[in-house]
């Protein structure tokens, strides 16, 4: 290794050897990780040739690797092939949409929350809320659709006799495609608005308490502390949050949707990830896959970059 | 200081608000406990809210009598330990040595690290590495693959990082090397935060199935619970039933069923509450 500092050429050797004596345990240590994430997170790429490759398993009778199988013409067949597939563009709209209300929805729901938890003054009372808040974020999507397919049953289920009661009919929540996307928004909510407020209430913590005193000799009442103090002490921290959720806006999750779609309302919930699914996984269509696969990683590195660009500007300091 | 008025209506409001928030968080599964516990008649004539009527443990009982619901109940626990102490191990042994400042090639490998949190190769390049590997409908696929998570591994950088570094540099002195002072300076102080990765890799292991689903599908005995619960809901299998059950038992076995996969869980988290807050907030620090 060439990585010492080049100083007077005695005392580097002397001090190589006492430095690896020293830490090379260290290194050994780090030996394991490291093959991990060359073995699981680096050879995996050379696997994304084949969204401009020909998916062969032999040529003339003999086995080839991913180097060896022949690129398509034009190179960017595959990705000619996605863009002219509805198909894609289908999910390529679900997904913007999902993630859109997700963050229209979903992003200012814990920022409500934890302003809320910050205004108890029983702290025994707070602590059990919080407990019970962060309780569905340790639910699957599976389980989270298990208790929907029985909460929102349109003739048996809790919600629709609510309803009824209310006035109103039975409404197929799960079946109908706009409702689809709005149970599927109202239980994304349900399952990470008291998780999401942990982050929000350590900031609030770390405002001093000065300010609010202060606040307090200048008449301000509940609401004016909390704009005028609470608000804008977390300000960074929601402006960090807000640029990861709009990097994730082409993201996407897998299980959620996946675990709460059925037959009827694919039209609304396959998002890229089941798409990528559908079709390499289940029809064998590899190339296109990682083309479509690809194309999502691609423009979620620009856009993770892009809003990070946006919130410096605006004078935050960004995620790194 | 005295209160005035206004600020003691406003103390209900917001108590009024979190119990609202409380009932909505806790109903959809007390509604389902219920259910499971009930008769089947009374839940055809609507009567079950949120205290079963005719209390009865049918369902469970029907689920525990179908050998692939417990083997695969116990299959997950074993999974979920395995995998538990596996990536404790992982996560331990890659932050660690990462927090020595000046050890060389470390900024190289940072950036190595983080690049895959932002780029990851996709679905596909994946299958195809494990097809490689030969881990394609082998158990090792939901093990191996995604023992190490980069976010845990730097919440626990960052808690190591906490740790005062004169205590470092005194057991250096006595002779102790870098394993010597990670065992017994490090890993003592850092029982809390271990707990809370203990608690996040549990959780992601016990509750996901979109691994098992993609890469193992073709290998039944394995499915997790979860997958398997997936499939219960997805399909029109069900529980295997005694000839002469009841119809609407299959529903009250599928309750039984979602129950058996989350009781586990909430049966832990509370407990750790203190611990994952300050891991969570940790995680926020620097990501």
């Amino acid at each position: 290794m060439a990585a010492f500092p080049a100083k007077a050429p005695t005392l580097q050797k002397t001090g190589a050897l006492k430095y690896v004596k020293r830490y090379w345990t260290l290194y050994l240590l780090l030996l394991l990780p490291i093959a991990y994430f060359a073995l699981f997170r680096y050879f995996p790429m050379q696997y994304i040739q084949l969204a401009f490759k020909k998916y062969m398993i032999m040529i003339d009778g003999v086995k080839v690797n991913v180097w060896q199988m022949p690129w398509v013409d034009p190179w960017f067949d595959h990705f000619k092939t996605a863009f002219a597939n509805k198909d894609f563009w289908n999910a390529l709209k679900n997904t913007l949409i999902l993630n859109g209300l997700d963050l229209v929805v979903g992003f200012p729901a814990p920022i409500l929350l934890a302003l809320l938890l910050n205004e108890l003054t029983f702290k025994k009372f707070k602590r059990v809320t919080q407990t019970i808040a962060y309780m569905p974020h340790f639910l699957s999507w599976v389980i989270i659709y298990g208790l929907a397919l029985q909460l929102f049953a349109p003739s048996t289920g809790l919600v629709n006799d609510l309803i009824r009661a209310l006035g109103g009919g039975g409404i197929d929540f799960l079946n109908n495609k706009t409702w689809w996307v709005f149970t599927y928004v109202i239980l994304g909510v349900w399952q990470s608005i008291g998780w999401n407020t942990i982050i929000y209430l350590a900031a609030i913590t770390g405002i001093s308490p000065e300010l609010y005193e202060a606040a307090a000799v200048d008449g301000a009442g509940r609401f004016r502390k909390m704009w005028h103090v609470t608000l804008p002490g977390i300000r960074p921290t929601i402006v960090v949050l807000l640029i990861m959720q709009i990097g994730r806006i082409v993201g996407g999750d897998f299980d959620r949707p996946f675990a709460m779609t059925n037959k009827l309302v694919t039209d609304v919930s396959t998002v890229i990830p089941i798409f990528t699914y559908n079709y390499g996984i289940l029809a064998n269509k590899y190339g296109l896959a990682t083309a479509v696969g690809l194309f999502q990683s691609v423009v979620c590195v620009i856009f993770l970059l892009a809003s990070n660009k946006l919130a410096e500007k605006f004078g935050e300091r960004g995620i790194w | 200081m005295i209160k005035s008025k206004a600020s003691k209506i406003g103390d209900i409001v917001v108590v009024f608000i979190c119990v609202l928030i409380i009932i909505v968080c806790l109903l959809p599964l007390l509604n389902i406990l219920a259910r499971s516990l009930s008769s089947v008649g009374a839940l055809m004539r609507k009567e079950v809210i949120l205290w079963p009527v005719e209390i009865n443990v049918d369902a469970y009982a029907a689920v525990l009598k179908d050998s692939r619901y417990t083997w695969s109940l116990l299959w997950t626990a074993m999974l979920t330990v395995a995998c538990t102490g596996l990536s404790l191990f992982m996560t331990v042994i890659c932050a660690y040595p990462l927090t020595y400042d000046h050890l060389k090639g470390r900024k190289i490998f940072n950036t190595l690290i983080i690049l895959t949190m932002y780029f990851s190769a996709g679905t596909i390049p994946y299958y195809m590495t494990y097809k490689a590997l030969g881990m394609i409908d082998s158990p090792w696929v939901l093990i191996i693959p995604n023992c190490l998570s980069v976010f845990n591994m730097i919440i626990m950088r960052s808690f190591l990082y906490g740790i005062p570094e004169s205590l470092r540099e005194s057991a250096e002195l006595d002779g102790a090397g870098p394993i010597r002072v990670l065992w017994s300076i490090y890993l003592p102080l850092s029982t809390s935060v271990l707990a809370t990765l203990a608690l996040f890799y549990a959780v992601g292991r016990w509750n996901g199935y979109s691994d098992s689903l993609i890469y193992m599908s073709g290998n039944r005995n394995y499915y997790p619970i979860q997958h398997l619960l997936y499939q219960l809901l997805k399909t029109t299998t069900s529980v295997e039933l005694d000839p002469g059950t009841p119809p609407g038992m299959a529903e009250s076995a599928r309750m039984a069923t979602v129950m058996f996969a989350t009781i586990p869980i909430l049966l832990v988290y509370p407990w750790l509450q203190k611990y994952f807050i300050a891991g969570v907030t940790l995680g926020a620090v620097k990501g």
